[in-house]
């Protein structure tokens, strides 16, 4: 048999691993035909809104629903009184917490959900929504986490300080937990007595992921069969399906549960949400379908927040600047109820991963977690698990050690990195580090933008700007990063109680196609773009021959989601290793129908072949036909495989970045100037859609670090709640960024990946900050707090005396 | 019932007529009764941009007129610019360039784009980024958007000139 066309066009024509194959996804997004949530149009369908708090906190003393009722078209209104029969006024939250589904008795943050208004439209509904006549009594508003722990104005009157919290016992009424990982007292000792100390304070300010699309849900329950089914902005549409069981007591296999598009997660789609919940009982009360989609400024003000961390530093060294010890303690504001999306053992998510991408052979780090008046939640907004707080802490207090030993900030982070050959390493908080090389990274970034030309330039710039030549000072801002990605494992990693591993089911079609089926959920990542890629590679069709779906919980195996940048390392192995299964049972099948032993036949790009005979193979297109068709002794027809897997560790990408930021001292603008960016991923699938993440990654990044902020006055009222105040960069803002990589694969990887979507955004937020800071560096400045808006900037220069 | 209006549309070349409550906005009224879902909401505060259409020849966004003001309008939306056999050049370009991630911005960020190409069809970076400027994306960080519609530009360009 001759082989009509070359090896290369055949790896060409899988498109597999490794190359930029064009989105499939784009079709549908580019001719207006995404099917998100909000475009869900059932017969009958109603339409619902929230009462929501106006007061931070405040006990209500009545709700008359009679007037709303009233209203032609108003179809119910549920309170916590109509939930609380069935139990569900209150839900238990991801941290080992409960919150109120509707205020039962008070109100605890500006926006919280008072009543759910269902009406025939969503017009009538918010007309209703204002007829809902609900009688407060204000109580003293605690917005400081520092104040609360001090005050006497218990927030959560339904706990008992006596009986410990979900992480263990609590010190004050306003108390959540008190996390603690290292070696407290040799850190000390080592503190103590070291040649250099640097301390710092700094406010990690609360923010939130914003994505385009807010949240929302549709529920439908057919009472005949007794299904429900519920449509919603899920990040983990199977974890919803389980707790909407346990809370519903509708067993599972009657909720189907459906993650249609989603319009951006970036953590904000992780948790269960009240309007969610309600939209169940809604659909149960009324019998028709019930519609709930947020607007922008309920989305900014009730679904969760991110970071909100004021951590506190020190860090020593010897004189020559390495690094001997290192101190954290974070007072967490978790807002009225404790909703952070990590999993369970970790009440500060990540956050041990402080030590960074340094050698530090001793540390501790502390956490209180504290109740405060403000909106549930501390989610990792494209991050893993508290990483952005860590890495953000870390990459200051290297810029704070540099100022206090007088020493380039480049040069210090060379002395301290990780070495390659101490990996596997073993940090001193906890983590063992799975791969990493961080010095050639590091050396090409500072190369690629002649980081030394650029210190002369700064030097020249001061001098232009003291002599009065110029506004305009010039900061580099250096960021190294190390993340941890990829939760599993299982015996470490559970969300409400379900390990968090992840699946993939494969079903090869007759003809040589196939779909595939993933418990995870692309908002916009591509995965039906990349995960076909890794299946190509592994079972040699073609990408295109092989349809990815995810998000329907009748169709796809059960899996834990996408955030924390899991995907990859933990769905994406699923894949391999599903493919793998399959490839297995081809070569059984392709032995017997070249009449060779299973052993006499390799695997070949698109085939397996007769080992020292290449002319003599079968395509694995040949193959599959002959798994529906043909009798093969020993073998089940059909070709068919699934794989849940428990990763046995979390993979560490890291990545380099400098930005050149110039600002201008009289109007706190800074424009920058370059953006630089090294990515280690290890394997890399598709270096477009890598490109592509990065790109969005550092702009959330700028975002956060320039200017975006859920910011509070005194009385809980939330200030930034439209996009007004709220800043998200237009095109008009974001620079054009330079990328680049290195690959360092995961040793325990299947395919050696390691994640990306998310390490923009950690490694991003310190470097545009460092920027900013570095550039008032040689007039003084250690440390200014984020956001660096164009009035905090000015502030800065002021304080400097650059204005005298 | 009695407050409604009778309204007249065409959208996308079709005609529409139908009765509207003089507050609705043209963004219920695309999607929820001629059921034309590509337009989306991001804000209804006429900030992001996610709604825009392009009404008589302008880009508005469709969150911030009222079905009543567009009475007798022509409105294009992203289901009218292409049809799957036959893309529109912008369409093409996004996907070739990675212009889009969850896609949620696009159809406004086209349909923007294509209005910014007529009005000016030899833009500079800068004028395609402050032509856009009015339409969000959390996503892409934006360069490959731009370079997408620069790509477009060139791609029009080189096909009126082949045609002279
Ligand atoms: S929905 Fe119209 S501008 Fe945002
Ligand atoms: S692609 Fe997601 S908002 Fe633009």
């Amino acid at each position: 048999m001759k082989d009509e066309i070359t090896r290369e066009d055949r790896v060409a024509n899988l498109k597999g691993m490794g190359c930029s194959r064009k989105r499939v996804e784009d079709a549908r997004f580019t001719q207006g035909q995404g099917n998100y949530v909000d475009d869900v149009k059932l017969p009958g369908m109603l339409h619902a809104d929230f009462v929501r708090s106006p007061y931070a906190h405040a006990r209500i003393k009545s709700i008359n629903i009679d007037a709303a009722m009233a209203l032609p078209g108003v179809k119910a209104v549920l309170t916590a009184q109509d939930l609380e029969p069935l139990g569900l006024h209150w839900m238990p939250t991801l941290a080992g917490d409960k919150q109120m589904v509707l205020a039962d008795g008070k109100v605890l943050f500006q926006g919280q959900e008072v009543a759910f208004v269902v009406a025939a439209d969503r017009y009538i509904a918010a007309d209703a929504v204002e007829l809902v006549e609900v009688e407060y009594e204000e109580l003293e508003v605690v917005v400081d986490p520092f104040k609360a722990l001090e005050s006497d104005v218990v927030l959560r009157e339904d706990l008992d300080l006596s009986v410990p919290g979900a992480h263990g016992p609590r010190k004050h009424a306003n108390h959540i937990f008190t996390w603690e990982m290292g070696d407290q007292e040799a850190t000390e000792q080592v503190l103590d007595s070291a040649e250099v100390v640097a301390t710092e304070e700094m406010y990690y300010h609360r923010t939130h992921p914003c994505p385009l699309e807010t949240c929302g849900s549709v529920a439908s329950m057919d009472k005949v069969n007794g299904k429900l089914t519920l449509w919603g902005t899920f990040q983990a549409p199977h974890v919803v399906r389980t707790v909407a069981s346990l809370l519903s007591g509708i067993e599972e296999h009657n909720i189907r549960v459906i993650a249609p598009d989603i319009g951006g997660g970036f953590g904000n789609k992780v948790g269960v949400y009240p309007g969610y919940i309600c939209s169940i009982v809604a659909s149960i009360v009324t019998g028709a379908p019930v519609k709930w989609i947020e607007d922008r400024m309920e989305n900014l003000m009730s679904t969760a927040f991110a970071r909100d961390y004021w951590m506190k530093g020190k860090i020593s060294a010897t004189k020559e600047g390495k690094i001997t010890g290192l101190h954290c303690h974070v007072t967490a504001d978790h807002g009225a109820f404790d909703a952070c999306a990590d999993p369970s053992k970790f009440p500060a998510g990540f956050m041990n991963i402080c030590t960074g991408s340094y050698d530090i052979p001793v540390a501790y780090l502390g956490v209180d977690g504290v109740y405060t008046n403000k909106a549930p939640g501390g989610v990792s907004y494209r991050c893993s698990f508290r990483v952005t707080e860590a890495v953000y802490f870390i990459e200051r207090m290297i810029e704070v050690l540099a100022i206090e030993l007088d020493m380039d900030p480049a040069e210090l982070r060379s002395i301290n990195f990780i070495k390659k050959e101490q990996f596997p390493y073993q940090a001193p908080l906890g983590w063992e580090y799975d791969s990493g090389d961080y010095q050639p990274a590091w050396d090409k970034a500072l190369k690629a933008v002649d980081y030394k030309g650029l210190r002369a330039e700064q030097a020249e710039r001061v001098e232009a700007f003291k002599r009065g030549e110029t506004r305009k000072i010039m900061g580099i801002g250096l960021s190294f990063f190390t993340e941890i990605v990829g939760a599993g494992p299982v015996k470490n990693c559970d969300i409400l109680g379900m390990g968090m591993f992840d699946s993939c089911e494969i079903r090869i079609h007759p003809t040589g196609s196939a779909v595939a089926r993933l418990g995870t959920i692309s908002q916009g990542q591509g995965h039906a773009t990349t995960f076909a890629q890794i299946l190509a590679t592994e079972i040699g069709l073609s990408a295109d021959s092989i349809t990815i779906e995810e998000g329907d919980t009748d169709t796809a195996p059960y899996g834990l989601g996408t955030y924390g940048s899991r995907s990859t390392p933990v769905a994406g192995a699923a894949t391999a290793m599903a493919g793998r299964k399959i490839r297995a049972k081809a070569q059984m099948i392709a032995a017997y129908l070249l009449e060779v032993h299973d052993d006499d036949v390799e695997f070949d790009v698109d085939r397996f072949v007769v080992k020292g005979a290449p002319e003599r193979f079968k395509t694995m297109k040949d193959i599959a036909y002959a798994a529906y068709n043909q009798a093969i002794p020993g073998l089940e027809p059909g070709l068919e495989a699934v794989s849940y897997y428990d990763p046995p560790n979390m993979t560490y990408p890291f990545g380099a970045y400098v930005c050149v930021m110039d600002i201008d001292v009289d109007t706190g603008v800074p424009e920058i100037r370059r953006f630089y960016a090294l990515d280690d991923c290890g394997t890399r699938i598709n270096p477009m859609v890598i490109e592509g993440q990065v790109h969005g990654g550092l702009t959330e990044a700028l975002a956060v670090a320039l200017g975006q902020e859920i910011a509070y006055d005194d009385l809980g009222n939330v200030k930034t709640g439209t996009l007004m105040d709220f800043f998200l960069p237009t095109a008009w803002e974001v620079p054009n960024y330079e990328t680049d990589y290195t690959v360092t694969p995961s040793p325990h990887h299947p395919i050696g990946a390691k994640g990306v979507g998310e390490s923009p955004h950690v490694g991003g937020v310190p470097c545009f900050s460092n920027a900013v800071q570095d550039a008032f560096r040689p007039f003084g400045n250690r440390h200014t707090n984020m956001p660096h808006d164009h009035w905090r900037i000015w502030q800065t220069a002021n304080d400097l005396g650059l204005h005298d | 019932m009695s407050n409604k209006m009778h309204v007249k549309l065409n959208v996308n070349g079709e005609d529409h007529e139908f009765l509207a409550e003089p507050r609705e906005l043209l963004i219920y009224a695309l999607r929820e009764k001629l059921n034309i879902t590509g337009p989306h909401v991001g804000c209804e505060t006429t900030h992001c941009g996610a709604c825009t259409v392009t009404m008589n020849g302008k880009s508005v966004k469709s969150c911030t007129v009222f079905v009543a003001q567009a009475n007798g309008a022509e409105v294009t939306t992203i289901e009218g610019l292409g049809q799957p056999d036959a893309l529109h050049v912008l369409q093409e370009n996004f996907k070739e360039h990675h212009g889009l991630q969850c896609g949620f911005c696009t159809p406004g960020m086209i349909t923007r784009a294509a209005k910014l190409l007529e009005e000016n069809p030899n833009p500079t970076e800068e004028e395609v980024r402050f032509g856009i400027s009015g339409n969000i994306c959390r996503c892409t960080g934006y360069q490959n958007i731009v370079k997408s519609i620069l790509s477009a530009a060139s791609e029009l360009n080189s096909a009126k000139e082949a045609a002279q």
